[in-house]
């Protein structure tokens, strides 16, 4: 494959960041979104011809039916010793195709959407650089052709997305949220550093092609080197996994994404909910091979995915904020595919279910982007249109804002597993998968999927039916181009599930045919239905049943609002323990003893500096005294030594 | 009775050492001054002294002495016109109000 | 042995050398230490005649004596007014200056007055004539001083320049 395309797809948003970030304030607001949009629409297509070209073309198929992994560039950039090279390169294989296409695709449609949500906002130029910036690391974190590179590009979307949570940097709780998020994806990071050090120490390879092709080799190559009673091997893969829970937000280090709903909606939609989140799925994908030798690490993903799917499934019922709402969906979506990875490990269930959790998380990542990113630029809109972030300001809006009702319905309905939108599809092979492994985290999931029906029915019922609050003026439906992208998602989510997913994805890139279990789908649907029905029940219109509820069971809706109470855990962990116990002492060696010393050499210095001034007073007569008293003490000397 | 070099080096020493004291101890700075010129004058006196009880044959120390009454009163005059060039911006002569570096 | 008036005319020259230039630098009126000044130099120049360097002593007389105290009183009257008095010394700087003195002469007089046998008395020397000085002063030859007599001409000259530069008005 030529390698012009390539380089242009991440070439342009860069060289969009560039221009809008130095010469944006020169722009009026119209010529930055035009130039952003033209940018990111170039980018989509040429993406998509890559991509479509891949999957396609006949040449990148192998003759037994194979698809290749095409390195279609490598530039060698550091080279520490002969087989230790940092690269950076671009790397096309099923699972990097498919996530340009996720991308460009999204982010086509955030910069088109943002053109109206964000009008006459300020910094609206260095808005539209930022989400450039933001597209041009996600494009090279997915195409990254080694580890290496992978954590740069890791490191640049993780500052994209501080800078764009941060973007309303006048607001407080804008500033502390983007903080917070810098800081727990910093600490997952370092997790990540080390695995790639202690992994890259053993097998003298960044590459992800060496790696993964011979997963074998990777285990000979640590040796059986043990370490605290596990594997060296464990260690780095669960290492780098944490920096997958500090991205895909898996607790306990799910803490920052919730407050990152502080930045502008459309933000939400790409980099909360669509693309950057899913790193860590991308991130386990990616090393897949290697995950499935180890069964321990892959059960760590297996319980950490499965408890923060529950956890945020539980919590997403007692908030009050929509995007709030979404943001725990969206941990417990992006928890589903981390399970899905989980359990596709080999060695468990049938021979032909042998992977088939890869390709169901590959899938659901993908339709889950579309259909979260159109929840997310709904719930823009819905905000866009009362002016708050609660569902208790709004109700009764499906007279209002008809658009906006319809695309948001079927955001839920994908959501919620019901045929023939696209979630159904993605989340049974994920259902089935886990079944396939264990039939107890099979239970556990399907009530998931329960619990996901209920509370994004809820969220739909609270907001489109109900009561009618009194609206100072009628709300409406968004501008045209903030629809667009709306109707645009909602299509996709419609048919993407038709897309037969098994011939592009599957993990060791030989085709297969997805069959519907139908056992697993129709028990899904009918629990998905009931939750529905469960919801419309409680929430079509105003009735007491809901406070009725939450009366009967106080201390459960407390524990869920108030999220089981991380943030507080975490407050006390970082303010009494680490802040009293560590810092303080620290802070006052520091201060006390290490200053003290540099300061005690000041302080002398400055002293005997002072103490020695007036002996250069200018005054001659002192200068005369001076050579007098030299001239007499010389005169005694020499009376001593020669008399 | 004999008049040896010492006959004449210790009145010789006890005016530099007024000199001295003077200079140590004046503010005024033509006071400093003429207590320079005593010592400059107690140092030409033991020149002299040593040429003619020493080399009586020589004259070295006789144009040593010349020469330092010159410069004597070159270095004199300029210091005084420095003087009453301070007087005209201080209105003093007191060396202690000379502590700044400019005018 | 020396005759009894050069001893009468020692005593004389050698007192008044002595008391007039601590007098010099004692007295608050400094007109009077100009004055005191004047009679150590003429003192000094009567030494010199006793050395038997009358063209010296005539220099001394006519340079120190006639320019350089006519100088002295010159800035003095344009510094200061009549009766003005200089301040009185602390005592405390007083005694340090007096100290240092006194050490200094201690120590001085202490190495003289130990060689006190070495000395010799005073040698027969021919007059110095003004014709041997005027030759030494001209002349180009060795012990012969007409660069350092060009040099302290330049110097003057130079210091001439420098008074008008420095003392003129702006």
């Amino acid at each position: 494959m030529e390698s012009t395309l390539p380089i242009l797809i991440l070439a342009i948003p860069l060289a969009m960041f560039l221009i809008l970030g130095i010469a944006g304030c020169k722009m009026s607001h119209k010529l930055a979104a035009a130039l952003g949009i033209a940018g990111m629409g170039t980018t989509l297509v040429l993406s998509y011809i890559t991509a479509l070209t891949y999957f396609f073309a006949p040449e990148f198929t192998g003759a037994d039916g194979l698809r290749e992994q095409l390195t279609v560039f490598n530039w060698e950039w550091l080279a520490f010793t002969k087989n230790l090279v940092i690269s950076l390169g671009f790397f096309l294989d099923p699972i990097s195709a498919m996530m340009l296409i996720v991308i460009t695709t999204i982010s086509f449609m955030v910069h088109l959407y943002s053109l109206g949500y964000m009008e006459g906002e300020r910094g609206f130029q260095r808005y539209y650089a930022f989400l450039s910036l933001f597209s041009f690391s996600m494009l090279g974190l997915v195409v990254a052709t080694n580890i290496f590179q992978m954590y740069i590009f890791w490191e640049l979307v993780g500052a994209s997305s501080y800078l764009l949570i941060g973007f309303y940097y006048r607001l407080h709780s804008a500033v502390a949220a983007s903080k917070k998020a810098f800081i727990v994806t910093r600490f997952a990071d370092l997790g990540f550093l080390i695995g790639i050090l202690v992994l890259s120490y053993y097998t003298q390879t960044f590459d992800f092609v060496k790696m993964t092709s011979d997963p074998s080799w990777v285990l000979e190559s640590t040796g059986g080197a043990t370490f605290m009673g596990a594997s060296v091997l464990t260690w780095a893969l669960v290492l780098i996994f944490t920096g997958g829970m500090g991205k895909s937000a898996m607790m306990p280090l799910h803490i920052w994404l919730p407050d990152a709903m502080e930045g502008p909606t459309p933000v939400s939609a790409l980099i909360h909910a669509a693309t950057m989140v899913v790193a860590g799925v991308f991130l386990v994908a990616r090393m897949f091979p290697v995950y499935m030798l180890e069964g321990s690490a892959t059960m760590i993903i297996v319980v950490v995915g499965a408890l923060t799917a529950f956890y945020a499934a539980m919590v997403a019922c007692a908030q009050i904020d929509i995007k709030r709402i979404l943001a725990f969906s969206t941990i417990s979506q992006i928890a589903f595919m981390m399970v899905a990875l989980g359990v596709a490990s080999a060695g468990h269930g049938e021979v032909s279910h042998h992977g088939l959790g890869y390709m169901a998380s590959m899938f659901h990542l993908f339709t889950h982007a579309m259909f979260k990113a159109l929840l997310f630029l709904g719930a823009g809109a819905l905000i866009h249109a009362v002016h708050s972030n609660n569902y208790t300001a709004m109700g009764g809006l499906r007279k209002y804002m008809p658009i906006t009702h319809w695309t948001f319905l079927i955001g839920c309905l994908a959501i919620a597993g019901i045929p023939p939108f696209s979630g159904f599809f993605s989340k049974d092979e994920i259902l089935a998968a886990c079944y396939a492994w264990s039939p107890y985290i099979g239970v556990w999931m399907s009530m998931v999927a329960a619990l996901t029906a209920f509370y994004m029915f809820r969220m739909y019922y609270l907001i489109f039916w109900w009561n009618e609050p009194h609206y100072h003026h009628a709300p409406h439906d968004a501008p045209v181009s903030m629809s667009i992208p709306l109707i645009f998602l909602a299509a996709v989510s419609c048919v993407a599930g038709f897309i037969p997913f098994g011939h592009f994805v599957t993990w060791n890139r030989m085709p297969y045919d997805i069959h519907i279990e139908l056992p697993v789908a129709i028990s899904s649907v009918v629990i998905a239905l009931v939750a529905i029905a469960i919801a419309r029940h409680m929430y079509i219109k105003e009735n007491p049943l809901p406070a009725k509820m939450k009366a009967a069971l106080p201390r459960l809706w407390d524990w869920c609002h108030h999220r089981f109470y991380w943030d507080e855990l975490y407050q006390f962990i970082t303010h009494r323990i680490i802040f009293n116990g560590i810092c303080r002492p620290l802070a006052w060696f520091d201060r006390h003893i290490i200053d003290g010393t540099m300061d005690s050499f000041a302080t002398v210095t400055n002293k005997a500096s002072d103490a020695i001034r007036p002996l250069q007073s200018g005054q001659v007569q002192m200068y005369v005294w001076y050579y007098l008293i030299g001239a007499l003490l010389l005169a005694g000397v020499t009376a001593v030594c020669v008399l | 009775m004999e008049f040896t070099a010492i006959y004449y080096l210790i009145p010789a020493l006890i005016m530099f050492c007024a000199g001295v004291y003077g200079f140590i101890t004046r503010k005024n700075m033509i006071a400093m001054l003429i207590s320079l010129e005593l010592m400059l004058n107690a140092v030409d006196i033991n020149f002299v002294v040593f040429n003619r009880f020493l080399f009586p044959e020589a004259m070295e120390g006789m144009f040593f002495t010349l020469f330092a009454i010159a410069i004597a009163a070159a270095e004199t005059a300029l210091a005084i016109a420095i003087i009453i060039n301070i007087y005209r911006s201080n209105k003093s002569v007191d060396v202690r109000t000379l502590n700044e570096m400019k005018f | 042995m020396e005759s009894v008036g050069s001893i009468i005319l020692y005593c004389v020259v050698a007192l008044s050398m002595i008391i007039f230039s601590v007098l010099a630098v004692t007295t608050r009126k400094i007109l009077r230490a100009a004055t005191y000044l004047l009679f150590t130099l003429f003192a000094a120049a009567v030494v010199y005649f006793m050395l038997d360097y009358e063209f010296l002593g005539a220099v001394q007389i006519a340079v120190y004596a006639g320019g350089i105290v006519v100088l002295f009183v010159f800035s003095i009257l344009l510094t200061s007014r009549p009766g003005d008095n200089s301040e009185r010394l602390t005592s405390r700087s007083k005694v340090l200056g007096l100290i240092g003195a006194l050490a200094m002469l201690g120590v001085s007089g202490w190495a003289l007055l130990g060689r006190c046998a070495d000395f010799a008395k005073l040698p027969e020397m021919k007059y110095v004539t003004m014709d041997a000085i005027g030759t030494a002063l001209m002349g180009t030859g060795e012990n012969q001083y007409l660069l350092p007599f060009e040099a302290v001409s330049v110097l003057l000259l130079a210091c001439i320049i420098g008074g008008v530069v420095i003392a003129r008005k702006r």
